[in-house]
């Protein structure tokens, strides 16, 4: 208390409140992060555009000019359901697997083991799709095939497992195995993030309430991870939508619509088909792989908005509201 | 149902730094026990020993003996999970859980440990409770909406229904108003009165006036420095800490001349 105030600090210069401005970074970076916004919008644009112009040829022609001979709805309807089915197969067994992972990296396990766990996980991320391909023709699909007879066998009652079995095992269900792998380290990563960010009140209400482990997960983790579980959800599910190579190189296709897991005629997926078709086609054929594109663009659409309007039902229960 | 806390020789270590040192005291039953001294001199996580919250906090460990009617809570085959049910708590901060309804909250304890609570019975205790808390006339035309709605004196009743809900022995509050208006810090401070003929309360706060409006007995604790750990400096009739307190770091602290 000894030290004299500084003098400049009263009778320092005085900044006229009218004076122009000196915060330039401020403008610039302003400018930077809008640039950066429209830029998204643009090339959203710009691709569904393209997509768009391209189709038309494709949409407008008569069945006869089209793969297959048949109109542009029935080729892209098998499609588009194959593609949907398999990734719901993935997201159905990565959804479970991936929050339990998180959970035990996020609560359970000591923090040395989900270190190693999380780089593992984050290690499946790094793996080619084609890597995954090779591994579900040549090791999963063998692997899965005898399970697949058993299921044939005892519950072809079910739609499911209708059979005929495939020999080889490379089924829609396998490909929905090898994408689910594919999708486990986002939204595994995605989810261990959200649940390490439970306030520790809401932790601590539950456990001064006498809750185990377990119950303080359900009471408090959950519920306050339960719109980032959502989120990480349909980025494994767009994912899943939209992997090529993987779905391309296992499944066995024959066509059509059906709900069996285990046969060898199985619904090729948009994606793969557009691979595999590709090299070989010309002309209206080209749109026509295209125009499925478009369908792709629009399911992957969907699926976001039903997200979101999960994510919002609840809103009033939602913190701070 | 309230029941007595014997504290003996407690010390209470996060890793190799002991936070609180040789803290003897008795806790009587129907009674309001303020724990009162300056901030990091321990009084919260002596609180926290006493329903085992602290070991939330890794590496956490005591020694000494906290026992409850006898029952010493630190013995190995004492289960935390048991004696949370049995010395329920209420923070700082109210933390009434966002998802859930009013009456989802006050019947969350309820629910804990596979109990079949249901249907009437569930809806009388959570009557009951919120009766308890002095909240019930404000909500109950609203028992479905979400607990973030109320306001945070509100939220924080809401969380005092909650914990006696599950019918504790004991009620540990840790400083339960320091994020409330004077009106909300009146409410609750009544509530605490009508509270004792029923639990053991045990209180933590900064506000010596509080301490000195609500509580039967005081503990003043307190840190020589820095690294050092908090030790129970005196403990007595509230009146008689308030008015004659025997030691000077205890008069220096409750007449504001430190801190």
């Amino acid at each position: 208390m000894s030290a004299p105030a500084a003098p400049t600090i009263a009778g320092g210069p005085v900044t006229p409140l009218d004076a122009p401005s000196h915060r330039r970074g401020d403008r610039i970076f302003a400018g930077l992060a809008r640039g950066a916004g429209v830029l998204i919008l643009v090339l959203l644009a710009g691709v569904a555009l393209f997509l768009v112009v391209e189709s038309v040829p494709a949409l407008t022609a008569s069945s006869s000019e089209l793969p297959q001979g048949k109109s542009f709805a029935h080729y892209v309807g098998p499609l588009a359901f194959g593609t949907a089915f398999a990734a719901a197969i993935a997201l159905l067994i990565a959804a479970p697997v991936s929050i339990g992972v998180a959970l035990f990296i996020s609560h359970y396990s000591p923090r040395r083991l989900a270190g190693v766990l999380g780089y593992l996980i984050d290690l499946l991320a790094a793996v080619p799709s084609v890597v995954f391909g090779l591994w579900g023709i040549f090791w999963l699909a063998p692997q899965l095939q005898p399970g697949m007879a058993w299921l044939g066998t005892h519950l072809s009652f079910i739609p499911f497992f209708a059979g005929p079995v495939s020999a080889t095992g490379r089924t829609i269900l396998t490909a929905g195995v090898v994408l689910a792998v594919m999708i486990l380290p986002i939204m595994t990563a995605i989810c261990r993030e959200i649940f390490l960010q439970t306030p520790r009140l809401h932790e601590e209400a539950a456990l001064a309430l006498g809750a185990t482990r377990w119950e303080v997960v359900r009471m408090s983790v959950l519920p306050h991870g339960r719109s980032g579980v959502i989120s990480a959800a349909m980025l494994g599910l767009g994912r899943a939508l939209g992997e090529t190579m993987a779905v391309a190189m296992v499944l066995s296709v024959g066509g059509g619509v059906s709900v069996n897991l285990i046969s060898p005629q199985n619904p090729s997926t948009i994606a793969a088909n557009i691979a595999l078709q590709f090299p070989e086609s010309s002309g209206v054929a080209v749109n026509a792989l295209i125009a499925t594109g478009l369908v792709l663009f629009v399911i992957t659409f969907l699926v976001n908005f039903a997200a979101r309007a999960v994510v919002a039902r609840r809103k009033d229960f939602r913190e701070g509201s | 149902m309230a029941k007595r806390i014997d504290v003996s020789d407690l010390n209470i270590f996060y890793g190799d730094f002991r936070a609180v040192a040789d803290v003897s005291m008795t806790i009587e039953p129907r009674s309001v026990t303020a724990l009162i001294g300056p901030s990091g001199c321990g009084k919260s996580t002596f609180l926290r020993s006493l329903n085992r919250m602290h070991e939330v906090i890794p590496k956490a460990r005591v020694e000494g003996k906290v026992a409850i009617d006898g029952q010493d809570l630190y013995e190995p085959a004492v289960d935390p999970v048991a004696v949370r049910r049995l010395v329920g708590m209420v923070f700082q901060r109210p933390n009434p859980f966002p998802t859930m309804s009013i009456h989802e909250n006050v019947a969350a304890g309820l629910r804990l440990n596979n109990r079949k609570a249901k249907g009437d019975a569930l809806d009388d205790v959570v009557e009951r409770s919120l009766r308890g808390a002095n909240l019930w006339d404000e909500v109950k035309d609203r028992l479905d909406r979400p607990a973030s709605g109320l306001s945070g004196g509100q939220q924080q009743r809401l969380c005092i229904a909650r914990a006696i809900a599950i019918e504790p022995q004991v009620l540990l509050m840790d400083e339960p108003c320091s994020a409330l208006d004077p009106i909300s810090t009146l409410a609750i401070e009544d509530l605490m009165h009508d509270l004792k003929s029923r639990y053991t309360i045990v209180i933590v706060t900064h506000n010596m006036q509080q301490a000195a409006r609500v509580s039967d007995r005081t503990a003043f604790f307190t840190i020589s420095g820095a690294g050092q750990p908090g030790r129970l400096i005196e403990m007595g009739e509230t009146p008689e800490i308030f008015s004659r307190p025997g030691e000077k770091a205890t008069e220096d602290y409750i007449t504001g001349r430190f801190g």
